[in-house]
């Protein structure tokens, strides 16, 4: 079992809102080696996030797992209790949260929200403690940490406050770093300085990272391995040469026609993808994908497609696809 | 493989590849109905359970003390013989007698009070004056409040400043003197006010009323304008007004138009829930004698009139306190009702 | 910070005094004197009398006496009260009030944050439900209904507290829990408010995230940041009850500072009611300062200026 640090297998994650149940994860399987970097990619409402909250039982009322197994690092997540969950929040998985103007408690020093984290997992004394925090300003690249130290939150800028955030993250070396949308509330200068910031940290602690996104290039930069998630259903999966050069699903290859490139010729328009995003309140029958798909089939609107595999990592749930397999298959006999 | 497997068990037929129709997609996406603020604000609030109950008790109340007493045979002011300290219905010696005659005597249903009045319709004028406080105090303090708090917050600087130091002074005199002081000030011009003609109708509403309501026009509006000044100073900061300012639009108009309609949500939430305070602090002035003028009844004053003889006659004493209570806890669990549905901030 | 106060100071003098200078005008603009209710007093001995205090003379003149006087600390003999200051008849009365409004903030406040909290936390639970009954039942029921329906009940008819006076702690029980009511239900309130609002916040995320427990969370860093609205309310409601509630005070046969406000009102003791309105004014300030200044204490996002 120790082969993946990471191993998400089928599972199945609802809201119980008043107008009703929200299936936010659908047979999602997820797995990561130790070391690795995984972008999951999708639009917002995709489930990207919620899929690594409830792997730190982070899970928001009024959500429910009702299904699959959560395996990290030896532990079942899904039979753990909240007790055994404080264990390993913070110490063996980290989160850095998109809006760093409001992840940090606005009355209390910075150093006293990292020193917290470093006490809470490790016996350090108070001073040691300090001394690792300064350590890990140092590391997160803050100037005079020792001043920083003794500043509230409100006095430092968006970038400085990430920082601080990863800086929180790392205080105890976790083996998993989530990162949820680490940039977005960030200046397009700051973004590259921070993801620049994360990949050196990786190589340093040897960390596994998940970046959840909806930007195309930060996990093209980034990221090994890369699923795309839609309706909350993966329903692209493989490495970042297979979804960038070989995209099978429709979704996908739309949503890398709609990256603005540099190669493109003259007078050549971006091509969004139509439609709106699937009420989940009210899913499609089929392959929640279809309606706004320019190549659906009848069964696409009826039936949700089975994986079709093409490699060891890369798969896809598309008709499409299956299609093509079925037709490839027919043709060698 | 094992997926095809499974793709042979869904008996696949060749016309399922075929490529859907524009129709057949659409049909699958089952769009929730958009709905505008107003309208999922409004179901929010019907399917409050609290709220519409409360919203009933309102609606009861005010037909109990606005239409019934129209119809009823007594007179709030009526004081019948020898009917003194009736107990709920009680006859008196008269009453019976003729009952025994085979008239018909209507039943006093809360009984008299000590001057031989009955109670049920003194309660009714009682709950329809602090109905009426209320509302129109509420109005009052509506108009003045959000003008003042508009205007400090749209102006800023030394008019802000200015104008936020008179709150604070009003804020800090203490009410209490300001209204008996208001009241022995406005008594002298408001009775003189009553014999010019066109103003007689002064006499019916009585002085007293009219200088509670001005009253609470001078004093109570602080609140209100303290509210809508910072609702107004996040709004003005906001794009749309900086947008609207570029393109020209006139003071007034930015008022008007983008930042009185848009803290309307929480206007009409604070103006419900200052109904109920308006009805509290009437009857907290009535129950300190300082109210509405005899014999006019307000629920305060029955109360406390009644404090008295509380230990042979409690039901004079709980009858109007416990109206007063509800009519103050149905307005103020109607006005979180509406918070409820229409605060944008509790949406979820 | 000393800036701060220095101006807070200097503001405060200027509001006092126009608090005191609308308030002596407007009273005495009012038709009515303190002596024309006495009866049995000829022409001449209220001519007498109003000499004897000073008011006989121009309203303008007046003033600038009283003010003179009162910067320097003297604020004239009541004039219904004969041979009492104006100064010891409120020392003598505030504390009884102080006492009485003390121990009711110190109940209201040891009542409903924790209930506060509690409702916000099981949000949409039984408890929450109940708590929030309660609350609104509180600010709903007026404090003389309070008053005369635990009179009734537990004065009257089974006679177990007494309901007169304030001489043992005993008798503190009814006039405390009647005066108590209103503010508890509307600090459980703004506490649970305030407290969902910061359960909501991103920050409490990320102390869940840092693997923290229930109790810290809560405690270390919910509670820090809920509780600013609650010293924003207590501070000025602290000001007005120590100085006494009229409603209590008349019910319980108290003899505090409210009733004797009231009396003065009623009666047209200007020098007393220009006493206690100033004593009231200032309490009220120095109350704004200390909220303001605990606020930057608990939130150092806030900047005094």
């Amino acid at each position: 079992m120790a082969e993946y640090l990471v191993d998400i297998k089928n599972e199945r994650l609802s809201f119980f809102t008043p107008a009703g149940e929200v299936k936010a994860l659908n047979d999602v399987s997820i797995h990561l080696k130790e070391g690795e970097v995984l972008g999951i990619v999708g639009e917002s409402g995709s489930g990207k996030s919620v899929t690594a909250y409830s792997l730190m039982g982070l899970t928001a009322h009024p959500g429910k797992l009702l299904g699959g197994n959560l395996n990290f690092n030896g532990h079942q997540i899904e039979n753990m209790t909240e007790k055994e969950m404080r264990k390993i929040r913070g110490n063996e998985i980290s989160i850095i949260f998109q809006d760093p103007m409001t992840s940090l408690n606005p009355v209390y020093t910075v150093g006293n929200q990292i020193m917290e984290v470093i006490r809470l997992h490790t016996d350090k004394t108070k001073q040691e403690a300090k001394e690792r925090a300064k350590e890990l300003l140092e590391l997160v690249g803050i100037n005079e940490p020792e001043k920083r130290l003794k500043q509230y939150p409100h006095e430092l800028s968006g970038g400085m406050r990430q920082r601080v955030m990863i800086a929180i993250a790392l205080a105890c070396e976790p083996k998993l770093l989530i990162a949820d949308e680490p940039t977005t509330a960030l200046d397009v200068t700051i973004q590259a300085q921070i993801l620049e910031l994360m990949m050196e940290l990786k190589e340093k602690l040897g960390m596994a990272i998940i970046m959840i996104t909806h930007d195309l290039g930060v996990v093209a930069s980034m990221c090994e391995r890369i699923a795309v998630m839609y309706a909350g259903k993966i329903i692209e999966y493989g490495t970042a040469d297979d979804i960038f050069y070989h995209p099978k699903h429709q979704y996908t290859k739309g949503l890398i026609r709609s990256i603005p490139r540099l190669d493109t010729k003259e007078h050549e328009r971006l091509i969004p993808i139509e439609g709106t995003p699937v009420d989940m309140l009210n899913p499609p029958k089929g392959c929640p994908f279809a309606p706004r798909c320019d190549e659906a089939m009848k069964i696409c609107l009826r039936e949700m497609p089975p994986v079709t595999e093409f490699g060891e990592v890369h798969y896809t749930q598309c008709w499409l696809n299956q299609k093509e397999e079925m037709e490839k298959g027919a043709s060698h006999e | 493989m094992k997926e095809n497997a499974l793709s042979f068990q869904l008996k696949l037929k060749p016309e399922d590849f075929i490529p859907a129709t524009e129709e057949e997609k659409q049909s699958q996406v089952i769009m929730r109905e958009s709905v505008s603020f107003w309208k999922d604000g409004m179901r929010r609030l019907r399917k409050n359970k609290v709220a519409m109950v409360s919203l009933v008790v309102i609606i009861l109340v005010m037909i109990f003390s606005f239409i019934v007493p129209m119809f009823y045979p007594y007179s709030y002011k009526e004081q019948i013989k020898g009917a003194n300290n009736l107990g709920p219905m009680e006859y008196s010696a008269g009453e019976q007698e003729r009952i025994d005659a085979g008239e018909k005597v209507f039943p006093h249903i809360f009984g008299t009070d000590k001057m031989g009045r009955d109670y049920a319709i003194r309660v009714m004028m009682g709950s329809r004056i602090s109905l009426l406080v209320g509302l129109i105090a509420t109005g009052i303090i509506l108009i003045i409040g959000s003008i003042y708090g508009s205007v400090a917050a749209f102006f800023g600087g030394w008019v802000d400043l200015i104008m936020m130091r008179i709150v604070d002074i009003i804020y800090t005199i203490p009410d209490i003197l300001l209204i008996v002081l208001l009241k022995f000030a406005l008594d002298d011009p408001l009775t003189r006010l009553a014999t010019v003609p066109g103003f007689s109708w002064i006499n019916v509403v009585g002085s007293n009323l009219i200088s509670i309501f001005l009253v609470f026009a001078l004093l109570y509006w602080v609140g209100m304008a303290r509210m809508v000044r910072s609702q107004i100073l996040t709004l003005k900061e906001s794009e749309y007004v900086t947008a609207a300012r570029a393109l020209g639009v006139g003071n007034g108009r930015i008022i008007k138009k983008h930042l009185l309609t848009n803290c309307i949500g929480t206007l009409i939430v604070t103006t419900t829930l200052q109904i109920p305070s308006s009805i509290f602090t009437e009857s907290f002035l009535s129950f300190l004698g300082m109210g509405v003028a005899v014999p006019l009844p307000s629920l305060g004053s029955l109360a406390s009139d009644a404090i008295n003889g509380m230990g042979t006659y409690p039901h004079l004493l709980f009858i109007p306190a416990i109206l007063i209570s509800l009519i103050i806890l149905s307005f103020n669990l109607f006005g979180d009702g509406l918070r409820d549905a229409f605060d944008p901030k509790l949406k979820n | 910070m000393f800036k701060y106060i220095v101006k807070r100071i200097v503001l405060g003098i200027v509001t006092i005094w126009a608090v005191a200078t609308l308030t002596f005008f407007l009273m005495n603009m009012v038709p009515g004197g303190p002596f024309l209710s006495e009866k049995a007093i000829s022409p001449q001995a209220t001519a007498a009398l109003e000499a004897k205090y000073g008011l006989d003379k121009p309203m303008s003149q007046r003033y600038f006496t009283y003010m003179t006087d009162a910067l320097k600390g003297d604020f004239g003999d009541s004039l219904k009260q004969r041979g009492r200051t104006v100064t010891s008849i409120i020392t003598s009365r505030f504390p009884v009030s102080a006492r009485l409004g003390g121990s009711c903030v110190l109940v209201s406040m040891i009542l409903g944050i924790p209930l506060g909290c509690i409702a916000a936390l099981k949000r949409g639970k039984f408890a929450d439900s109940l708590i929030s009954v309660v609350a609104t039942c509180g600010i709903a029921v007026p404090s003389f209904v309070i008053c005369t329906v635990l009179m009734y009940f537990l004065g009257v008819k089974l006679a177990i507290l007494p309901t007169i006076g304030l001489d043992s702690i005993k008798h503190y029980i009814m006039p405390v829990a009647a005066l108590s009511f209103y503010p508890t239900a509307y600090i459980m309130r703004l506490m649970r408010s305030s407290m969902l609002d910061v359960l909501g916040q991103d920050y409490m995320r990320t102390a869940r995230a840092k693997g923290l427990a229930g109790g810290v969370i809560l405690f270390k860093h919910a509670l820090r940041n809920a509780i600013l609205p609650v010293i924003t309310y207590v501070g000025p409601m602290l000001a007005y009850t120590i100085t006494g509630s009229f409603v209590v005070e008349k019910i319980f046969v108290i003899p505090g500072l409210g009733g004797e406000f009231i009396k003065a009102i009623n009666g047209r003791d200007y020098t007393m009611i220009m006493g206690t309105t100033i004593f009231l004014a200032t309490l009220v300030i120095i109350m704004n300062v200390f909220v303001d200044i605990a606020y930057k204490i608990v939130d150092p996002r806030i900047k005094l200026k």
